[in-house]
């Protein structure tokens, strides 16, 4: 089984952390992963983007043209991707920031508004995570020893005080 | 199973060479590989080692030059236009017989050209890309696990036949992460008598140099490096070859475009078409043996590459010309699609070319 991610936003939203820690997931879990992000001037607080391949297979190209889950977590993401997510892929939409709805019929969409959330409940700068807590509930692998070694990965000693509010915000997007 | 980390190919880079003995780096920033130099910067001054960001490019290959003569692993990496300006530097090192380990993370030319994946530096790389009558060995990584067992061979082969081993990979393998395992078999470097460390007396001095006024004695130093170059196409060439035992069509790639290409033929060979992939590692010496036996069950070759058609002249020398071979390719930056690939396959079954 192969599943491709696309995880697009602003820069400073966490889109490449969240992708990094899924990455991260599938390694613990033994999987065959790939992370890569776009690089270049766009970076500096334009869109961000990258791809996450999750596979049992050796992966070949670790560019995401098509993925099975679309995170967009600002209008234009979702306004570039939409089209491309497979049918009968999933969409997260951070609705707090995208106030348009995803105009296809053959995908699932969850809307999250997760940046509002985690400014309501002191989870600045977690939005990322609250849809990762959700997405991962989804795929029903929230509670696992592979995602608690993938944020110790992902999340260096000098920030171990973060770890905790990663945690909860994951759990908060979980209950959605 | 050793553990597994994940990590840039760039930085992947970085570690590998720390681990193959390498203490000295000097380079210049520039988009795509800036990691391997933040790496160096961040572990070289932990190990007793030298990290030098130099006021050019052309500052850091000599100073390449001269750690290298010192007889120290020494490495420097920098993407496409600053590989022009190393260039010669590169041809120096080459003249003066001296082992170093240069590093292109192509991006799309000519000129400043722009910063996204590119393999418009084949010719560059595999004709030498400096002055003069010289090679260096070019090996080229499809995956970050190559990134760090291909830097620690290009140390070893570096000192093996001194001369500069060039790892030519690409923005793409260079940005990306995968699991890496650090879990490798190193050589310590080779004894290196020749190298410039102080007679304190005791021998005669060791002259690095790659001035010869004397034309037949240039020559001579001409004649007997490509002797060397012989051995190294007999020994040396490297290639992976996938689902070619039965292909009536083979593609070829390196780098990130193979990474594409595996994924078209997979595609092609669920349709039931006979296709398989020849991976060159290195490009120079550029590895002819399954082309020549692809040319002898296969009716065509595919070369996807991102440039305007490069490697296709050596796989057309390699396999004599016997079955044409065509390109796909995108460039400037642009990756091919594996549906593309997948269309050129699907149009060399039909018969067309």
């Amino acid at each position: 089984m192969t599943t491709q991610y696309l995880f697009a936003g602003f820069g400073g939203q966490g889109i490449l952390f969240a992708g990094k820690l899924l990455a991260y997931k599938g390694l613990m879990d033994g999987k065959n992963v790939s992370w890569l992000p776009s690089y270049g001037p766009e970076m500096r607080g334009g869109t961000a983007n990258c791809s996450v391949i999750v596979s049992d297979e050796p992966i070949g190209a670790p560019i995401v043209l098509n993925p099975d889950v679309l995170i967009a977590m600002n209008l234009p993401s979702l306004d570039r991707y939409e089209n491309d997510v497979v049918p009968g892929g999933t969409i997260y939409v951070d609705s707090s920031l995208i106030e348009r709805k995803v105009t296809r019929d053959d995908v699932t969409v969850r809307y999250i508004p997760a940046t509002s959330l985690a400014a309501q409940k002191g989870l600045d700068g977690l939005a990322n995570m609250i849809i990762m807590g959700n997405l991962l509930n989804n795929e029903g692998s929230l509670a696992s020893e592979s995602l608690e070694k993938a944020l110790g990965k992902c999340i260096s000693a000098r920030h171990a005080d973060r770890l905790q509010l990663n945690r909860d915000a994951m759990s908060l997007g979980s209950e959605l | 199973m050793a553990d597994k980390v994940l990590m840039k190919g760039n930085e992947a880079i970085a570690e590998a060479a720390i681990l193959a003995g390498c203490r000295h780096y000097f380079g210049y920033p520039i988009t795509p590989q800036t990691e391997i130099a933040a790496y160096m910067a961040k572990r070289m001054p932990k190990i007793g080692g030298t990290f030098l960001q130099a006021e050019s490019e052309i500052a850091a290959i000599n100073m390449v030059y001269g750690a290298s003569a010192a007889g120290k692993r020494v490495m420097t990496s920098s993407s496409s236009p600053g590989i022009s300006l190393k260039g010669e530097g590169i041809s120096y090192l080459a003249g003066s017989d001296l082992p170093a380990v240069i590093v292109n993370a192509q991006r799309g030319g000519p000129g400043l050209g722009g910063i996204q994946p590119s393999q418009s530096d084949y010719f560059q790389a595999t004709r030498g890309g400096g002055h003069g009558d010289y090679h260096m060995i070019v090996l080229t990584p499809d995956s970050v696990q190559e990134m760090a067992e291909l830097t620690i061979k290009a140390f070893d082969l570096a000192d093996k036949y001194r001369m500069p081993v060039m790892l030519l990979a690409d923005g793409t393998i260079g940005q990306m992460m995968e699991p890496v395992c650090f879990d490798l078999a190193i050589d310590p470097a080779p004894e290196k008598p020749w190298a410039t460390t102080g007679t304190e007396g005791k021998r005669a001095h060791n002259v690095i140099n790659s001035l010869y006024l004397n034309p037949a004695e240039l020559e001579q130093t001409n004649i007997e490096r490509y002797a060397r170059y012989d051995e190294i196409a007999k020994n040396e060439a490297r290639y992976e070859e996938y689902l070619m035992d039965d292909a009536e069509i083979a593609v070829t790639a390196f780098g990130i475009a193979a990474r594409v290409t595996k994924n078209a033929v997979n595609e092609a060979r669920k349709e039931g078409i006979k296709v398989g992939l020849i991976r060159p590692i290195t490009v120079w010496p550029f590895p002819k043996a399954p082309y020549e036996k692809a040319a002898e069950h296969c009716k065509q070759i595919i070369s996807v590459e991102l440039n305007m058609g490069q490697m296709i002249e050596d796989v057309r020398l390699a396999c004599n010309c016997k079955i044409p071979v065509s390109l796909c390719s995108r460039v400037g930056g642009m990756i091919p699609t594996p549906n593309q690939v997948l269309d050129a396959i699907r149009a060399a079954a039909k018969g067309g070319k």
